[in-house]
Formats: structure tokens, C-alpha cells, sequence
């Protein structure tokens, strides 16, 4: 488990170049198109846009995509990415398309990214697909993806496209038996922590911000287009697949197993954060003691001297004699905590799911 | 000529993109082409992904812009290596000659490449979907036409697929075609209810057979022997403790985490409210 954190900073950390380019890109276009007028609408809102997205509207396509690659790239790696692409219309955001990120097998494939980006949404752009970044989406292991690397990727989403989400597919739960797909943003709180870089406590201290406000979750519609819907109807006579019922499996241990060695481990890690915090804390309070002493000496001496008729010894400065200690980044903690909340979370909501389904169970069994 | 080719298994997401790609045409253009992505089987080719390619179409010539085709390939082929290019969609009812033209062409990208029409006009009422591959005909030495004879045509999907499908079914009975992500027991509520509606039909089968309505079918009497007895005969106190010690599992790991995520709270309070802090205590919790 500890495995997934720095090979998931490795992916998503070399996401980021495509920033610029992104953005002239979609500027450029937004000058040449005139046909679709989803791109208009684009570049007039982007820019003064300051009310947070409060819906996402998913195109059933794009669920199917983002399914489909995690099942046949995502097997025993961590994490399998992607873009979003889509417009935005008042406060929704509408996703309308999607394309998968490969892999980062190679390291020397750095600069491919820029341009397999580059190349995907000009040829997107010739088939009349919205070629407008409006986010980015990830696959997670048991709900493990609160980390620096995808704060540091949404941040810079968020700082380049207001309105910009990350999309969250759980394939884990996905398989129990429903749909576990949850679109997360930055508050604006923390994006002005983020902006400053300044993760010291006081920092923090001053824009209040706990772990519970880190992230906003914004609801999720699916809209199917009336052709889609036809498919659907066309697939549900088809369809010869017998219907399984994985949401009604009694069995939990396994699952309740990893979400809590997951939790223990990052409990672990926060352990040893507020450790490090406490040692932190306690050198600066014995320093102001320490200081408090020098300066009382000082005071007594210079009294006794000039009782002597000597002249007092010059104020030195302090602050050079008794540097204070580096306060430890507040950031990781905060992250940890956010982490554990979701893992916390996660576990609850299996565990209500499961105790209704053992009722059921129980009321079953008493028929016979 | 082995004409019996190969079963299609197509994916729904194929299926949804080349709908998705039909909306997006250009204007004036009666169809969309586009390469299929998939695996070769012995004796199956499964159709996994997709991409649309622009191109023109008018009376006399047909023009495919092919660099985009390769182009778009080799992207696709750097996300999942795996994926061959395995033949060609279009949208609409008939083949016309230039999709004999057009076929030539992938032919020449993949060994026996198949043919998808998706008939997204529904010209018959319903959306058509239909494979061909080509076979050669006509007389040996005199002109060969080339003739499309049509493959079975199978659905397949991964259970998450299913899974995502079943949402998706779940949005085409609302009327402004949306529908929320339900959450916790709703779900399981759901799943209940459906259940309940499945055993209230079979109910209602078995009045009509006892009432002698309908004659009875030994299979179906024997599926319902396999029903009956898939409930497991336990004695109730073993039920009773196995039942309890989930219970209790359960219970015990929700306090866990309720407790835990107090424990972060209250960290966070100190750390946040507290200027000068003498103390933190230490929190260690002694998981099982």
C-alpha cells in the first residue's frame, strides 16, 4: 500500500506540462471556431467565472470509457488516467467526452505527453468532439487518492480552468454492485493556500482550514442523448448476460480487511506527523524559556553594571543567538487526516450496507 | 471461400461512440465511417474501442482523410498496446459502392478486416446493427465483384461494464433522461426491490400453474426445487452466532472509524485554535 503513493506522484506529477499549451490551444480555438457555439460560450465564461461549478453532467459514453480503460489497463497498477472534455453551461459543468492517458512504463517519455495531448484533441477537434479540457479523471484502490501529487495536478487545473473537476472512479466498489463515480474540486480556501505556498501552521491557522474543507464534492447527473437511449432500449432486448446480483454478496471481511490495514497504515503515518509536531513545538517553547533567561541575565548583568559604573554590554540581537526551529509543513498532515476521513467514510457506508443486507439475510432465514 | 466467418462481440461503449460520433457529424453528411479497435480470437473478434474518421462522400468519390486514421492509431495504440485495428463502422442502412471502395482500403490495414453498419436513422423502427466481411465472387477469370455476407453479432461487456450499463438503462425511464448517483442503502434498497418484483412474477407463475392455468413445465419446476433449496438449512442457533459475529464485526469497525475520525477532529482543533501549545497528546490507537 505504501508502494501506491510515490508511483502515483511520478504519473500524475508529469501531467503538468501540458498547461500552456493546453490553454493557447483552446484560445486559439475559440478565435478560429465559429461553428460550434459551445466554444463561445467557453471563452466568454471561462475567464470572469467565479461561482463554482454546482453540477457535473456525465454523458453515459463517457462512463463506459472510463470503465473500459480500467479494465483492461488498470489490472494491478495503481492508477490508469485521463482527460475530460466537455463545456460549461451556467453552473454545470457537462462532460462530454473523454480520452485515456497511456501509461508511464518508460521515464524517457516525457515530452510524448505534451504532444500525444496536443494530437488527441486536434484530431478530436476534426470529428466535432468538444475539445475542451474541462478536468481530468482517476481511478482509485480502495478510496487511497487524497495525496500531494493529485493536489498538486488539480490545483493547477483549477488555476488554469475555474471550473475544472477531477473525477473519481472507484472500480472496487464499481464491481460490489453499483456505480461508484464522485467528482471532487478544490475550495477556493484552499486554493489560496495553495497559490501562496505557505503550509506553515500560521499559515493554515489563518484561513481556518480544517480537512473537512479541502475538497467539495459536487454532485453527479448521468444524461443519456435520445440516440443513446434508443441504443439502450436495442441492448436491453439483446442483452443475453444473466443478471448477477453482486450488490445483495453477504460476504465483507475480505473487503473490510484492506480499508482497515489502509486506515492503520495512515494513521501510522499521521502518528508520526503529530510526532514530529510535538517535538516541533516543544524545542520552540523551550527555546522562548531559554531566551527569557539570556534576556533576564542580560538585564541582571547591565543592572550590576551600571551600579558598578561600568557601561552595559550592547543589546546583541537575539533572533541570531537562538534561531527558532523550522516549523514542519502542515500540508501532509492535512492530507493524511483528509484521507483518513475518506477511509472512515468508505467503511461506514460498507458497513450500513452490509448490516441492512445481513438483516435480510436473518429475516430469510426465518422462513425456513 | 470459407464465408462462416468469425463471431462479432461488440462492446457497448463501441456502440455508444459511433452514436455519439453520428450526433456530432458535419453538416451535409448523410453518415460517419470510423476504424474498429479490438482483439483477434481464433474464432471471435471482440470490438473494443473505437474512433470516428472525417471524411467526404458525394455522389462519384468518396474521400477518406487517412492520415488522420493512421494518426489516430497510433495514439490510441499508446494507452493499450493491444488493440489491432480489426475493420470499419458506418452508420446507415445500406453498403453503397463506396463502402466497397472504403473496405478496400482497410483492407489493406487489417488481414480480413469486418464491416459495422449501425443503422442510427432507424430506418426500420429499431437501430440495426450488422457485420459483415467480405468474400470474393463471380466467375474465376472474369471480372470478381466482392460480395459483404453478414457475421453473428454478439454483445459482450465486463461485469463493471454491466454494472455502469445498468445505470445508464436506468436514465432512458426518466423523462429528462438524467439521473443521479444513489448512495448507501438506497442501493441495497434497490437491489431488494428488485428482487421482490422478480419473486412476485414468479409467484404469480405458480398460482397460475396450481390453479391449473397454465400446464406446468418441468424445468421451470426444477429451476424453482434449486430456489427453494439455495436457502441453506441451518439450525437457528448456528444461524443465530453466525449471524451475530458479522454483527458485531461490523458494529465494532463502524465505532473504529467513527471513533478515528473524532480523533482527527479534535487534532485538528488543537493544532488550528491553540497559539502556543505546550502538549499535544498522543493518539494511538490499538487496532486488532
Amino acid at each position: 500500500m505504501k508502494g501506491d503513493a510515490p508511483k502515483a506522484e511520478k504519473c500524475i506529477t508529469k501531467f503538468f506540462p501540458p498547461f500552456s499549451g493546453v490553454d493557447q490551444h483552446r484560445l486559439m480555438s475559440s478565435r478560429k471556431e465559429s461553428t460550434s457555439t459551445s466554444v463561445a460560450a467557453m471563452a466568454s465564461t471561462s475567464g470572469t467565472l467565479d461561482s463554482p461549478v454546482k453540477q457535473i453532467q456525465i454523458e453515459g459514453l463517457v462512463v463506459l470509457k472510463i470503465i473500459k480503460h480500467y479494465q483492461e489497463e488498470g489490472q494491478g497498477s495503481e492508477v490508469v488516467q485521463g482527460v475530460l472534455l466537455g463545456l460549461v453551461v451556467d453552473d454545470r459543468l457537462e462532460i462530454t467526452n473523454c480520452f485515456p492517458f497511456p501509461q508511464h512504463t518508460e521515464d524517457d517519455a516525457d515530452f510524448d505527453e505534451v504532444q500525444y495531448q496536443m494530437e488527441m484533441m486536434r484530431s478530436l477537434r476534426h470529428v466535432n468532439i468538444d475539445h475542451l479540457h474541462v478536468g481530468w479523471y482517476q481511478s482509485t484502490y480502495y478510496g487511497s487518492f487524497v495525496s500531494r501529487a493529485l493536489l498538486d495536478s488539480q490545483f493547477s487545473y483549477q488555476h488554469a480552468i475555474e471550473e475544472s473537476v477531477v473525477l473519481i472512479y472507484d472500480p472496487i466498489k464499481t464491481a460490489q454492485g453499483s456505480l461508484s463515480l464522485k467528482a471532487y474540486r478544490l475550495t477556493p480556501k484552499l486554493m489560496e493556500i495553495c497559490k501562496e505556498k505557505d503550509f506553515t501552521p500560521e499559515g493554515l491557522k489563518k484561513a481556518s482550514i480544517g480537512f473537512e474543507n479541502m475538497f467539495e464534492e459536487v454532485p453527479i447527473v448521468i444524461k443519456n442523448s435520445h440516440l443513446i437511449s434508443v441504443l439502450m432500449w436495442e441492448l436491453e432486448d439483446k442483452s443475453t448476460a444473466a443478471d448477477k446480483h453482486e450488490l445483495l454478496n453477504l460476504s465483507s471481511s475480505n473487503h473490510l480487511e484492506k480499508s482497515l490495514q489502509l486506515l492503520m497504515d495512515r494513521v501510522d503515518d499521521l502518528n508520526q506527523e503529530i510526532v514530529k509536531y510535538n517535538t516541533y513545538s516543544r524545542n520552540l517553547s523551550k527555546q522562548q524559556q531559554q531566551k527569557h533567561q539570556y534576556i533576564q541575565r542580560r538585564q541582571q548583568e547591565n543592572a550590576q553594571r551600571q551600579s558598578r559604573g561600568e557601561p552595559p554590554l550592547p543589546e546583541e540581537d537575539i533572533t541570531k543567538l537562538f534561531k527558532p526551529p523550522q516549523a514542519p509543513p502542515r500540508m501532509d498532515t492535512l492530507l493524511i487526516a483528509g484521507q483518513i476521513n475518506n477511509y472512515c467514510q468508505n467503511v461506514k457506508e460498507f458497513t450500513s450496507q452490509n448490516l441492512g443486507k445481513l438483516f435480510m439475510a436473518e429475516a430469510l432465514q426465518g422462513h425456513n | 471461400m470459407s464465408v462462416f466467418g468469425p463471431v462479432v462481440k461488440i462492446h457497448p461503449v463501441v456502440l455508444a461512440s459511433i452514436s455519439d460520433s453520428y450526433e456530432r457529424r458535419n453538416e451535409g453528411a448523410s453518415r460517419v465511417i470510423g476504424t474498429l479497435l479490438g482483439t483477434i480470437d481464433k474464432h471471435s473478434i471482440e470490438v473494443t474501442n473505437c474512433f470516428s474518421v472525417p471524411h467526404n462522400e458525394s455522389e462519384d468519390e468518396v474521400a477518406v482523410d487517412m492520415e488522420f486514421a493512421k494518426n489516430m492509431y497510433e495514439l490510441h495504440k499508446r494507452v493499450s498496446p493491444t488493440e489491432v485495428i480489426i475493420g470499419w463502422y458506418a452508420t446507415g442502412f445500406d453498403i453503397t459502392e463506396h463502402s466497397v471502395l472504403i473496405h478496400e482500403y482497410y483492407s489493406r490495414e487489417a488481414t480480413n478486416p469486418i464491416h459495422l453498419t449501425v443503422d442510427t436513422a432507424l430506418q426500420s423502427g429499431k437501430m440495426n446493427i450488422r457485420a459483415y466481411v467480405s468474400a470474393q465472387m463471380g466467375v474465376p477469370g472474369k471480372t470478381v465483384g466482392v460480395m459483404f455476407t453478414p457475421l453473428t453479432v454478439k454483445y459482450i461487456h465486463y461485469d463493471t461494464e454491466r454494472i455502469g450499463m445498468d445505470l445508464l438503462q436506468r436514465t432512458r425511464l426518466a423523462t429528462t433522461r438524467t439521473k443521479g448517483l444513489t448512495s448507501d442503502l438506497s442501493q441495497v434498497g434497490g437491489a431488494a426491490a428488485r428482487i421482490q418484483d422478480m419473486l412476485t412474477t414468479v409467484l404469480a407463475y405458480i398460482e397460475d400453474v396450481l390453479s391449473g392455468k397454465v400446464t406446468a413445465d418441468n424445468s421451470v419446476g426444477r429451476f424453482l426445487m434449486d430456489l427453494v433449496n439455495k436457502v441453506p438449512t441451518i439450525s437457528a442457533e448456528d444461524f443465530e452466532n453466525m449471524l451475530n459475529s458479522n454483527i458485531n464485526d461490523l458494529l465494532m469497525v463502524t465505532y473504529l472509524s467513527n471513533l478515528t475520525q473524532a480523533q482527527i477532529a479534535l487534532n485538528e482543533k488543537l493544532v488550528l485554535e491553540i497559539k502556543m501549545l505546550p502538549v499535544i497528546y498522543l493518539f494511538s490507537l490499538a487496532l486488532p
